[in-house]
């Protein structure tokens, strides 16, 4: 998929393609600036009209993205379980699920664009605001907590403060408790991880390579510490 | 388990088993050819009935008696396998699908045979990209090879095979909140009844099972139900993939005939915690299952001693906790979680999950009293059983068991951080620092 042509996604969004101002006060329940961008108190023009399902012949769809998420809707008997599939693809173009994106997808799937922003902000893998391309997913959950995960976030997420267009986030259970502690790096598991591979990792990503060669659950000589396989 | 007795994973580090031509030089989709050519549908699930296979997500119901529950008739009735894995500490069907792709391909063709089903899906998360890229080249090859499609291997049976990817929700497990998220919308569980069986994936019939459910059907309708149950206890059959992970030396996925003595997965398998640390606490199903004690690791693992104990096997995710660890961090680390994941539908499991984190993190800042153990046990109290499904009840019965075996040592943390924090404004100190896990061994 070319991106030539599109917004780029680490910028915040042009006129008209921008996520409505957050109310400006203090958010409900103590939410942090972060939390309050994925929803929390987002303010609405009372004025404005719903919504409605965007005209295919008026908005602007990539071809390929379009193929493919007409792909999508063919396997399911009912269009609307492409919603998901879409929609990742749709942030693969975008980078994130932009109201633009949004639009495109909803012309396609001839759905409202409100309808799939009800999809895009349940799903944890879904960002309605432009965090970055790249993700990188420490998983810090119940198995990760006991062996140390905190240190490895706390590691990376300083390493990778300043590295552009990447989401560093703490993430619940990935999954792979027996590479524990574990990070997700754009869809490569990694593990076990340590405080002290954070540089590595953020090198990688920035040379665009893959982190850790050896030590990712999809490589072939891939074991765990002790010798086992994952 | 002796390699000769392992079932599920025999052969799982064979590369050429993730190939089409490898698995069926294994004897690979054997059982399917004799599921159309050898037996009529009723005796597949009969099959199924006879060998007492149980669901291996976590609820442990029968698997032939649910496919038995899908009505019969000329309406679509669907397949769906639960592929979402997302219980902390389990990691078996990733295993398993990444390695054996086509296992569980088989395993759901010959499910919807037995459940007269014509459209499966494979639910997996979206986390698991490998796994949806290995499954989706396995059903392409299936569908090449006429395991799938129309008329399959010149039967009458026809069965499409689609892998669908999640998004990341761990709602999504449930089997009804699946069907939503299948069906394009947010992963909100449904009311039951009317149950899956009777309406599900688009209000038809619709079977879900997990992955390892699946796995275990290619094996039974090949050798038989007989020789599935002579492995395992009378109620509890088969054998059943055991992911544990936590303060262990050997974390990974072990295959163990139901039945064995916890004890000896936890120690002679993933080798116990780590030199000079004892069990503290262990969860015998995933972080949902209420905590069992060190004593307790002499129970056999199976269905029904895990319920007697008080907890449950559920997805078979043994996760080991060592005494390096302060139970309130586990706990806060823990509601963090069911915090995270409640999909807001229900009240008390919105509500319950959000004040039992806050309650945790006053019992580290010094402002608890040992009364609101007793209000944190009341809420838990109240979450079980209010809700439209489980993951209310996933946080506040572990919990609640912790409270239960751990008041000494909560009521310690809240002394200890009281005369700690004492006269201190809040923001005068460091909050959550002392739930740093895993102070050196001594």
């Amino acid at each position: 998929v070319s991106h030539e042509g599109y917004p780029d996604p680490a910028a915040r969004p042009a006129e008209g393609d921008a996520a409505p101002d957050d109310v400006g006060r203090e958010g409900a329940m103590g939410a942090t600036p972060q939390e309050l961008r994925r929803g929390w108190d987002r303010s609405y023009d009372k004025e404005k009209d719903p919504a409605v399902i965007p005209d295919l012949a008026e908005v602007e769809v990539p071809a390929t993205l379009r193929a493919e998420i007409e792909e999508h809707m063919a396997k399911y008997p009912d269009r609307r379980s492409a919603s998901i599939p879409a929609l990742h693809a749709a942030q693969r173009v975008h980078g994130w699920c932009s109201p633009l994106a949004l639009r495109q997808v909803a012309a396609v799937m001839q759905v409202t664009p409100g309808y799939l922003s009800s999809v895009a902000s349940f799903y944890d893998m879904l960002n309605e605001d432009p965090v970055g391309r790249h993700k990188v997913y420490v998983c810090t959950s119940v198995a990760c907590h006991l062996v140390k995960a905190k240190a490895v976030y706390d590691a990376i997420a300083s390493a990778g403060a300043d590295l552009p267009d990447t989401e560093i986030r703490e993430f619940e259970c990935l999954g792979a408790c027996d590479m524990a502690p574990m990070a997700s790096i754009d869809g490569r598991y990694v593990g076990p991880l340590d405080p002290s591979d954070a540089p590595e990792i953020v090198a990688a990503i920035k040379e665009g390579r893959k982190p850790l060669p050896g030590r990712g659950l999809e490589d072939d000589d891939y074991r765990l510490p002790w010798g086992g396989r994952a | 388990m002796e390699l000769d007795s392992l079932r599920l994973i025999r052969n799982i580090n064979d590369p050429e088993l993730r190939t089409i031509d490898g698995y069926e030089r294994g004897g690979g989709y054997r059982a399917l050819r004799k599921a159309i050519n050898d037996m009529e549908p009723d005796q597949v699930l009969h099959e199924l009935e006879e060998s007492g296979l149980r669901g291996r997500g976590g609820a442990g119901f029968a698997m032939g008696k649910k496919a038995s529950f899908i009505p019969k008739g000329s309406m679509d009735k669907y397949i769906a396998c639960n592929a979402d894995e997302s219980e902390p500490g389990t990691f078996k069907d990733r295993l398993l699908m990444q390695k054996n792709p086509h296992l569980l391909v088989e395993g759901i063709i010959i499910a919807a045979i037995a459940a007269d089903a014509n459209k499966t899906f494979i639910y997996i998360r979206g986390e698991y990209e490998l796994q949806a890229d290995i499954l989706e080249k396995a059903v392409a090859d299936a569908y090449a090879r006429g395991y799938l499609g129309e008329r399959i291997l010149d039967s009458d049976y026809s069965i499409d095979m689609v892998v669908h990817r999640g998004a990341g929700a761990y709602i999504c497990g449930e089997e009804t909140a699946l069907l939503d998220s299948l069906e394009g919308k947010r992963g909100n569980p449904r009311l039951k009844p009317p149950f899956p069986a009777n309406q599900g994936l688009y209000q038809g019939p619709t079977l879900i099972n997990n992955v390892e459910t699946l796995c275990n059907v290619p094996a039974i309708i090949e050798k038989g139900a007989e020789w599935f149950k002579s492995v395992g206890t009378d109620k509890s059959s088969g054998t059943k993939l055991v992911s544990v992970s936590g303060n262990v030396r050997r974390p990974g996925n072990y295959e163990i005939p139901l039945g064995m003595r916890a004890g000896d997965i936890v120690y002679g398998l993933a080798g116990g915690p780590p030199e000079g640390r004892r069990v503290k606490c262990w969860f015998p199903g995933g972080s949902s299952a209420p905590v069992l004690l060190e004593e307790d690791l002499d129970l056999d693992y199976d269905f029904e001693t895990m319920a007697e104990a008080g907890s449950m096997l559920g997805s078979g995710a043994i996760i080991v906790v060592d005494d390096s660890v302060p139970i309130v961090s586990l706990a806060l680390r823990l509601a963090e979680f069911y915090r995270h994941e409640s999909c807001g539908k229900c009240t008390p499991c919105r509500e319950g999950t959000n004040w039992t984190v806050k309650m945790l993190e006053r019992i580290d800042t010094g402002e608890a009293t040992p009364a609101d153990l007793d209000t944190m046990a009341d809420v838990q109290t109240n979450i079980i059983g209010n809700c439209l499904c489980v993951l209310g009840d996933s946080m506040a019965m572990p919990i609640g068991s912790m409270i239960e075996k751990f008041r000494d040592e909560f009521e310690e943390h809240i002394e200890e951080a009281r005369l700690r924090h004492g006269g201190l404004p809040l923001a005068a100190h460091g909050g959550r620092a002392d739930l740093a896990v895993g102070s050196p061994a001594p």
